[in-house]
């Protein structure tokens, strides 16, 4: 077993943590102020990135993306996840997804978004339609050779700045055993295209600037050339290259736990009650041993999962594993952070309480704690016929 | 023209130094180590030469322990072409390091050698001088602007007074002040092909360079707490004060 990293991982992280802390912890309290990233400050994020060569750098070197494997990548997004997630958007992950590009696709999804000439988001979640995503109402129909796509996405991350989107829709139902099941494909959609409109969200508690936002389609006409993947084929696209983004949140998780516990850590040196620095009474500094351990343990979650990926193995559950206990986790490390604070910790001079409603939405996206769970207890029952 | 950049490996600046509990040094066991801040400005700096195809190669050379090859490979993710390592297990004194240099400098012959200004860590502030002396070479220390024009060397000093404007001949020794340039962040394609680059040990005795330590560590103690301030309520108090207790005027 071999728990190092490589000369050339130890530089992606000192070199993507150096930028963070430079780059992008100043800009912070401005944007937490805005409640949005002005163009000028995205731009410049961006074209710094892309000069660093470390753009895209999910994506194969075939294609102009950094080349990264699944566990580079995964220390990659830990060190961004010190950082806003407002502002490190715009050091360029285009989604995984768009390396199902075919034909003219590449051309005008797949490599602009690699190249950062254009911005994707991916759509999936409807009102009606979180956990459940059979459960979709955005449908498409066929009319002679284009489809008509008709309904309402929310919560889109990512949407605000983004040139197009990645929308999954339902093109149909069959019937099973278990009732009614319904056929999704997978569409690029143009930000500007008639009958489709990208709207402002609602105001979340969590990561101010990251808007989430609501995309409609009306009547939005499309040829067939905007199927990504095949007709019906949405959960096979989903499957193939969705499968490893949980990663990232369990990684971002694991990155800003750390920056949280360096706060407090000093803080227990720094602060001095009863004659002594905090850190001294035990009820303090165990906090500290706590916190410290289950970043551990959910780093190497994190780092294993990925691992797995690498080596071609199974890694549905333990991803699930990585994700699942990394954003629990970081609940728990924030609201300690804030205890070890006292009153202050509360106090919006100080970035903690930033860091605990950041923390919140961990839990939910990208398949809730409890969807974690049910994937978790599915494959250990499965195994023994359950 | 080919220019060679030192680099050392020192604490990492936003580590708090700890003096070791037996006073005699400050504690390195598990603290972050990274190049020397000043020596990240004359790597830039040389880059910033070759881009402008004013060098050809940039050699950068690390004397130390083994680990100082990282420091040696970080240089190169930036953009440095070759490295070389010289082995050395204690503190390199800085008359030593210029002995070195010099012994590297016959071998390799520079147009340039670009040096930080001084190392972070003991703050010595002479191997670039020393070097200027053992060679015979012109020197331009604490430059804050550098510009090459034919075979002269145009250097802006940040100096007590403001900014002297100096001219010389190559080849020279530069040593770098803050303020000339803001080292760039390590590419990922670089990265990716430190590991290719050459990176090659020379070794002391090779150099014909005896590094033996001529200095002895006394003690090495915290800097005492700084005091709190007071106010004084006129003139002719604060006067008074610095006149008979601060004893400065």
């Amino acid at each position: 077993m071999q728990f190092g990293l490589t000369e050339e991982q130890e530089m992606i992280v000192d070199t993507v943590r150096s930028f963070v802390e430079n780059e992008i912890y100043p800009l912070e309290d401005q944007i937490e102020r805005l409640g949005e990233v002005p163009k000028e400050i995205a731009d410049e994020i961006k074209s710094k990135v892309l000069g660093m060569g470390f753009y895209a750098p999910n994506f194969p070197e075939e294609v102009g993306g950094g080349g990264l494997n699944h566990l580079e990548f995964a220390l990659l997004e830990r060190e961004l996840g010190r950082g806003s997630m407002a502002l490190t958007h715009f050091w360029g992950r285009p989604q995984n997804i768009l390396m199902a590009c075919e034909g003219e696709q590449r051309e005008k999804y797949l490599l602009p978004a690699v190249r950062g000439e254009r911005m994707d988001a991916l759509a999936m979640t409807e009102p009606d339609a979180g956990s459940d995503v059979r459960g979709m109402k955005t449908t498409a129909r066929r009319d002679g050779d284009d489809w008509i796509l008709n309904g309402t996405k929310h919560f889109i991350s990512g949407a605000a700045h983004a040139d197009f989107v990645i929308v999954f829709v339902a093109t149909g139902e069959d019937m099973t055993d278990k009732g009614p099941k319904k056929r999704i494909t997978c569409f690029l959609v143009d930000r500007g295209h008639p009958g489709f409109e990208i709207s402002h969200g609602y105001h979340s508690v969590s990561h101010r600037g990251y808007d989430n936002m609501v995309l409609s389609f009306d009547d939005c006409r499309l040829p067939n050339s905007q199927v990504l993947g095949e007709v019906d084929g949405g959960f096979d696209v989903m499957n193939t290259w969705l499968y490893a983004t949980r990663i990232t949140v369990a990684a971002m998780c694991v990155g800003r736990a750390r920056r949280v516990l360096d706060i407090a850590t000093q803080y227990c040196v720094d602060r001095k009650q009863f004659g002594q620095q905090i850190g001294k009474f035990q009820g303090v500094s165990f906090k500290l041993a706590d916190m410290v351990t289950e970043i551990d343990a959910a780093d190497w979650l994190t780092l294993a999962s990925a691992w797995r990926l690498d080596e071609g193995l199974e890694a549905n559950r333990e991803i699930a594993s990585a994700k699942l206990y990394a954003s629990e986790m970081l609940a728990r490390v924030t609201d300690e952070a804030i205890q070890i604070h006292g009153g202050m910790g509360l106090m919006a001079d100080l970035p903690l309480e930033r860091f605990w409603r950041d923390a919140r939405v961990e839990r939910i996206w990208d398949g809730t704690s409890e969807i974690q769970r049910h994937i978790i207890s599915r494959d250990m029952l499965r195994r023994l016929g359950g | 023209m080919k220019i060679l950049v030192p680099v050392k490996r020192v604490i990492d600046y936003n580590v708090k130094v700890r003096v070791k509990a037996d006073q005699t040094g400050v504690e390195l066991a598990n603290v972050k180590m990274a190049m020397n801040p000043f020596d990240e400005i004359a790597v830039e700096q040389a880059i910033r030469l070759k881009e402008a195809g004013t060098a050809s190669e940039i050699v950068v050379v690390s004397i130390g322990p083994d680990q100082s090859q990282e420091t040696i490979r970080t240089a190169l993710a930036m953009g440095a072409d070759r490295g070389l390592h010289v082995p050395a297990s204690h503190d390199t004194e800085p008359l030593a390091v210029a002995k070195v240099l010099k012994a590297l400098v016959e071998k390799e012959e520079p147009g340039l050698v670009i040096l930080g200004k001084q190392a972070i860590d003991d703050d010595s502030n002479q191997t670039g001088q020393m070097l200027s002396a053992l060679l015979g070479w012109p020197q331009a220390t604490f430059a804050s602007g550098v510009e090459i024009a034919g075979d002269e060397l145009k250097v802006i000093r940040e100096v007590d007074g403001g900014l002297e404007h100096i001219t010389s001949k190559m080849p020279a020794i530069i040593t770098v002040d803050l303020r000339l340039n803001e080292p760039r962040y390590a590419s990922l394609p670089n990265i990716m092909k430190a590991k290719k680059k050459p990176l090659d040990q020379v070794s002391l005795d090779d150099l014909g360079v005896d590094a033996e330590q001529r200095l002895t560590v006394v003690k090495v103690e915290e800097p005492p707490a700084r005091e709190a301030g007071i106010t004084v309520a006129s003139v002719s108090e604060l006067v008074d004060k610095l006149k008979n207790e601060a004893k400065v005027i």
